[in-house]
């Protein structure tokens, strides 16, 4: 096997592998390459070919395929090296005391190769919740498919999945794909949704649903499955505040085809692996305020930490983890005199990113993104260091399906002495 | 005086907006957070409009679809006719982002481009 070598492995070539590698080659770091599975860089964003990307970092209003473009093409300008169809088997730490990081990987030209790193960053992005981590009843014909891999089969491969079609979970990729198939000819019954309130973004419940008169049904699931070789039906029911199917509710939808889109899970094989501490609300890896992992020289950003509504955000997020990075390998990580503090996640507001504070090494700022465990009208997002408030936003609205951002300055951290606790919650006023 | 409750999607904030009306003409816009929602507003309760993204064949590319989309608003109601017309059009690889699929779809003034660049498939 082959001993390479590189100052920072990036794991995944989508949004966030790529905006990183793009901040760690603009902060000086020569040596970069990035490890992509898929034929192309881009990652998930080549087959969400709907537009509403990019309203934050580009001021207009792109498709999924051109906000990856422009990355692309960045990182092309910069001449940042990558490796397609390559699978990472494997990332472990190095037992020579280096601190350095052994990533095993394998594609056909260079078949097995380990490759030696200072820092990782972790950038894997998500999975779809499959049919098999629901738990629904019924039969298993075909006709079943993740939103994602309907989206893939329409937008990228040109094949339609299904004609008549009933989406269970109301996820921003299933909401696209009831517009999308709709265009495309097929007859969208419903959508059902076990959760009271949507699990995706408002704007798509108005332009994907309301826009083609597609019904959303909240606080129903579906309770059958027919049909031996194809869907045949699919049969919904309400159910009552424990999420149980309330008997007497039932609706028989005859249809070929059932999409899912109930929820999306950081993909952390690897950062398990890894040895790294994995959030279990979140489910990706717990990072600092330098989005680095448990782990030293181990940094990770974008859905594999946690998952995002918007890709602008992800861009930020992976720049700030690859300008870290850039200081982990350089040696001008800041050095931190007072102790790391654990962020209290309380009164609704079910997790913070990061989950660790070390002001000392903040720059100027500490961006903290977090999401409420319900809806909330009229409520206020408060964070305090110690006892001391230093910020009261009104929120309108705050819903689970939305992700909260605020951005602290560090010279709010260095005004409190003897800084003990950090706590996040949702305030009635 | 009429007041419509109207959910933004100029971007994912999502703004809940209200437009007071008068006689079909707007009095008011509350709610929005940018000029771009107010813009969204008045459109909406006088003449919606949409940006529509679609993938048509292309054909001898390394994939088998490339995306597409009109490249500025259409109205709404013009919708299934664009996609009607889009259902025919086959292009060949190589394209690139912004070129022109189809001209003035529907006569709605707006072209059809590329969002994506598509390679020709390697014999």
């Amino acid at each position: 096997m082959d001993m390479n070598k590189t100052k920072i492995a990036i794991i995944g070539g989508g949004p966030a592998g790529l905006a990183a590698a793009i901040e760690a080659r603009k902060a000086g770091v020569e040596s970069i390459l990035i490890l992509e599975r898929d034929r192309c860089l881009g990652g998930i964003l080549n087959q969400c070919i709907h537009n509403g990307f990019g309203l934050h970092t580009f001021k207009e209003e792109l498709t999924g395929p051109e906000y990856a473009q422009r990355f692309i093409d960045q990182a092309a300008e910069l001449q940042i090296p990558y490796r397609l169809n390559t699978m990472v088997m494997g990332i472990a730490l190095a037992q020579d005391g280096s601190g350095d990081k052994l990533i095993t990987y394998l594609n056909r030209e260079e078949g097995l190769v380990q490759l030696r790193a200072e820092a990782v960053i972790l950038a894997m992005g998500c999975r779809e919740r499959p049919r098999g981590a629901l738990n629904i009843p019924g039969f298993r014909p075909a006709g079943i498919y993740t939103a994602g891999t309907a989206q893939r089969l329409v937008n990228i491969e040109g094949f339609m999945p299904g004609k008549s079609v009933v989406i269970l979970g109301s996820g921003d990729i299933g909401l696209i794909m009831a517009r999308r198939m709709t265009l495309e000819g097929a007859k969208v019954q419903v959508v059902a949704e076990l959760m009271p309130y949507s699990g995706g973004l408002k704007r798509n419940i108005v332009q994907c649903l309301n826009d083609f008169n597609i019904p959303l049904k909240l606080s129903h699931t579906v309770v059958n499955i027919e049909g031996k070789e194809r869907v045949e039906a699919v049969t919904i029911a309400k159910v009552d505040e424990k999420s149980r199917p309330i008997p007497g509710t039932e609706e028989r939808y005859e249809c070929d085809t059932l999409l899912l889109s109930c929820g999306l899970l950081p993909e952390n094989e690897l950062t398990s692996g890894l040895g790294a501490v994995i959030s279990p609300v979140t489910r990706g890896p717990e990072v600092n305020e330098s989005l680095e992992t448990s782990v030293p020289g181990v940094f990770a950003c974008g859905n594999v930490l946690h998952v995002h509504d918007l890709v602008d955000f992800v861009s930020q997020e992976a720049g700030q983890a690859g300008a870290n990075a850039a200081l982990y390998v350089s040696g001008g990580t800041r050095t931190a005199e007072s102790e790391d503090i654990r962020v209290k996640a309380e009164g609704g507001v079910r997790y913070t990113v990061p989950e660790i504070i070390n002001a000392d090494r903040l720059e100027d700022t500490l961006t903290l993104r977090f999401r409420v465990g319900a809806v909330y009208t009229d409520i206020y997002e408060s964070v305090y260091l110690n006892d001391k408030r230093i910020l009261h936003r009104k929120k309108k609205i705050a819903a689970p399906g939305e992700m909260e951002t605020v951005v602290l300055k560090k010279s709010a951290f260095q005004e409190v002495s003897d800084l003990k606790s950090i706590t996040v919650k949702l305030e009635e006023e | 005086m009429e007041k419509r409750e109207l959910t933004c999607i100029g971007c994912p904030m999502g703004c809940q907006i209200t437009v007071t009306l008068d006689g079909g003409e707007v009095k008011n816009v509350e709610g929005n957070t940018c000029r771009k929602g107010d813009q969204y507003a008045r459109a909406e309760v006088t003449h919606p409009v949409r940006v529509v993204t679609s993938s048509v064949p292309a054909e001898g590319g390394e994939i088998a679809q490339v995306s597409v989309k009109t490249a500025g608003d259409i109205p709404k109601e013009s919708i299934a006719a664009i996609m009607e017309a889009l259902a025919d059009v086959r292009v060949m690889a190589p394209v690139r982002i912004g070129d022109v699929i189809v001209r003035d779809i529907c006569g709605t003034g707006v072209d059809i481009v590329a969002t994506r660049n598509v390679e020709r498939r390697a014999q």
